[in-house]
């Protein structure tokens, strides 16, 4: 495996007043592809510049194989990013950008014309040598900025939200490729991005950050499934949340009172009721329920095993169709002021059952093990 | 159409007005006669400012001399500034960009008496030391200013870039700043040559016995009843200036740029 490994300590950093970043610490193992996810303005580039050297923080460590690179410049840092504007030298042609760092190690011009080649070839940038960046596209400019860092060889690549300047279609395609050029050359990525399905869809891993913090850590399935609290269950994908108090646990089973709702059902893992989580009877819950997970059809679903599955009666308030799938905005009777999410995949060309529309009364129902307790913390 | 007319007369209008001095002045460069009266065409003066005026020469060899050395001093040092102002922080950053940009708006006679008073003062009583010192020190905020605003285009991101890749602090500067600005640079050294080739007023404080500049010169001469070898050199000049705004044509941009 070719990368390095990546040790973030106790980082702290104060703007003025400003507290930009407070105690994140998180472990990159090598080579993989490590996701900083956040809103913006929850520190990300600033945690990113910290890695790169351009940022000194105001306490902690940063390790690249087990060594503190803080004291080191930026240049002498096996390090290379990839700007959020790409910035490109406007003054050199492709071919110059690319060869920039090589150059300045003063290889030989065989060498530099191999290995730009190389790399022009990697992100497909062959026969755009002699362009200067300005008679370039955004895509193309971004595989220059992408050449340009990659020709250094570096043991981490850090990308700085690298395809936010594109447009969708040309950033699902780039992202594709990103992740082509990392399986290729296996070296550590560290990814910052706010947008939640580049981050799910390509990371080994995923940090989640809010106001300053990394809140949650796990791999994508992890953070989807298992949000750490209800801003990760919010911010990443779609949830329906309902706060209520633990009343009983039995097992792995735990019920809880959701005024006016009434007493719902949630299974945990086996094992995930110990240590931290720690579910007793009064405590203030979050109940999380993916808009997927949940079921509608008109008729009463018959033959549900009543312990094991929660459902309501609902409104429905409005449907949208997307190709794919629906989604139900829904409210249950005594309950309007929440709408709930529900969305239904279109697996078969004939859809199955009676259709659902506007203004219809229906039924909605969930496995108790498809939904997730998120604890509350108490403001 | 009676609009289109009156503007097109005050269109010419303004144009005579603007141009006729220098036609006379012109015409009366190929007059024969020594006076205001036209009594033939000749180029008398010509011949004469190429033969028989070496103080002329002198001075305008000294013009350019001191043009183009203060204009590189200036342009240097005020490039260097203007990397320093724009893209790096330091303490009392406000008020050195202030303070350098101030003698844009000082009238000239405050900043030559102020030169001649300092020189006096320090001891120095070369004409052209003089002369080339004043020049840098009131290009220095029109270099300055030209390059800031050049500088101003491009993103700091670019110079992380450059160290991200590798480049030390003087490769950061040589290999991306200078070539980035460059077309900002010669236009800022052009400005600065023209500035100082056309000073007068601080000029004629700080020069010594021998030591002028060709407008210095020139005004001296005049003062003795106009020659019309000064028109002859006037012609000449005129073409040099046309011969480098036309050649200063592409930086135009640069320079309007705000
Ligand atoms: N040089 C600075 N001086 C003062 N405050 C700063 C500075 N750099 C960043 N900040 C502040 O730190 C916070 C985090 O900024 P940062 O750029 O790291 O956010 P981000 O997560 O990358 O956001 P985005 O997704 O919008 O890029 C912001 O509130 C920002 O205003
Ligand atoms: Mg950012």
């Amino acid at each position: 495996m070719k990368g390095s490994e990546v040790r973030i300590e106790g980082i702290d950093k104060h703007f003025g007043d400003f507290h930009a970043l407070k105690n994140v610490g998180v472990d990159i193992q090598k080579g993989e592809f490590f996701s900083l996810l956040g809103p913006s303005g929850c520190g990300k580039t600033t945690l990113l510049r910290i890695i790169a050297g351009f940022e000194t923080p105001s306490a902690g460590i940063v390790y690249v194989d087990g060594r503190n690179i803080l004291p080191l410049p930026p240049n002498r840092r096996q390090v290379n990013t990839i700007f959020q504007n790409y910035a490109l030298f406007p003054h050199l042609t492709v071919f110059e950008n690319v060869a920039f760092a090589l150059r300045l190690k003063k290889y030989g011009k065989q060498e530099i014309n191999s290995k730009v080649e190389e790399y022009l070839n990697l992100t497909k940038l062959t026969g755009q040598e002699y362009k200067k960046p300005a008679q370039l596209s955004g895509g193309q400019k971004q595989r220059v900025a992408i050449a340009r860092a990659l020709v250094n060889e570096p043991d981490v690549l850090l990308l700085d939200e690298p395809l936010s300047a594109l447009d969708a279609k040309l950033r699902q395609h780039m992202l594709i490729e990103l992740d082509m050029i990392h399986d290729k050359i296996g070296i550590t990525f560290i990814y910052v991005t706010h947008d939640q399905q580049e981050a799910l869809s390509v990371s080994d891993h995923i940090a989640v950050m809010n106001e300053g913090r990394i809140v949650q850590v796990g791999n994508p399935t992890e953070i989807y499934e298992s949000p750490a609290d209800i801003f990760v269950a919010n911010f990443i994908g779609e949830a329906n949340l309902f706060n209520g108090t633990v009343t009983a646990v039995e097992g792995e089973m735990v019920w809880v009172a959701v005024e006016p709702l009434g007493i719902l059902k949630v299974t945990m893992e086996p094992g995930d009721l110990e240590g931290t989580r720690d579910f007793k009877p009064g405590r203030r819950v979050s109940i999380t329920v993916r808009p997927e997970k949940i079921n509608i059809s008109l008729e009463k679903p018959a033959d549900l095993p009543a312990d094991a599955f929660n459902f309501f009666p609902c409104a429905v308030d409005e449907v949208i169709y997307n190709g794919f799938q629906s989604k139900f905005f829904v409210t249950i009777p005594d309950f309007a002021r929440f709408t709930l999410k529900v969305f239904k995949q279109h697996m078969s060309y004939y859809s199955t059952g009676s259709e659902i529309n506007w203004k219809d009364k229906a039924w909605i129902w969930w496995k108790a093990d498809d939904a997730y307790l998120v604890e509350v913390h108490d403001a | 159409m009676k609009k289109s007319r009156f503007s097109r007369i005050v269109f010419f209008l303004t144009l005579i007005f603007l141009f006729m001095p220098l036609i006379v002045l012109v015409v009366y460069a190929f007059n024969e006669s020594k006076n205001m009266s036209w009594t033939g065409f000749s180029l008398v003066w010509f011949q004469r400012l190429f033969t028989a005026s070496r103080s002329i020469w002198r001075a305008f060899w000294n013009s350019i001399l001191i043009a183009l050395s203060s204009a590189a001093t200036a342009t240097a040092i005020g490039t260097l500034g203007a990397i320093g102002i724009n893209w790096y922080s330091f303490k009392l950053k406000k008020y050195v960009q202030t303070i350098s940009l101030l003698p844009l708006i000082l009238p000239e006679i405050i900043i030559g008496v102020s030169m001649l008073i300092f020189f006096v003062g320090a001891g120095l009583h070369l004409g052209l030391l003089r002369i080339y010192i004043a020049h840098t020190t009131f290009n220095l905020p029109f270099v300055l200013l030209v390059l800031m605003s050049r500088l101003d285009e491009f993103d700091f991101s670019i110079i992380e870039a450059a160290r991200d890749l590798g480049a030390r602090e003087h490769q950061t500067l040589l290999k991306v700043i200078i070539p980035m600005a460059m077309p900002g640079i010669i236009s800022a050294f052009l400005i600065a040559v023209t500035m100082s080739l056309e000073d007068f007023v601080i000029t004629s404080f700080v020069s010594g016995p021998g030591s002028s500049t060709l407008p210095v010169h020139i005004y001296s001469m005049i003062r003795t009843g106009v020659s019309p070898v000064v028109n002859a050199l006037s012609v000449v000049l005129l073409g040099g200036t046309a011969g480098l705004v036309f050649l200063m044509r592409p930086f135009f941009k640069y320079i309007t740029h705000e």
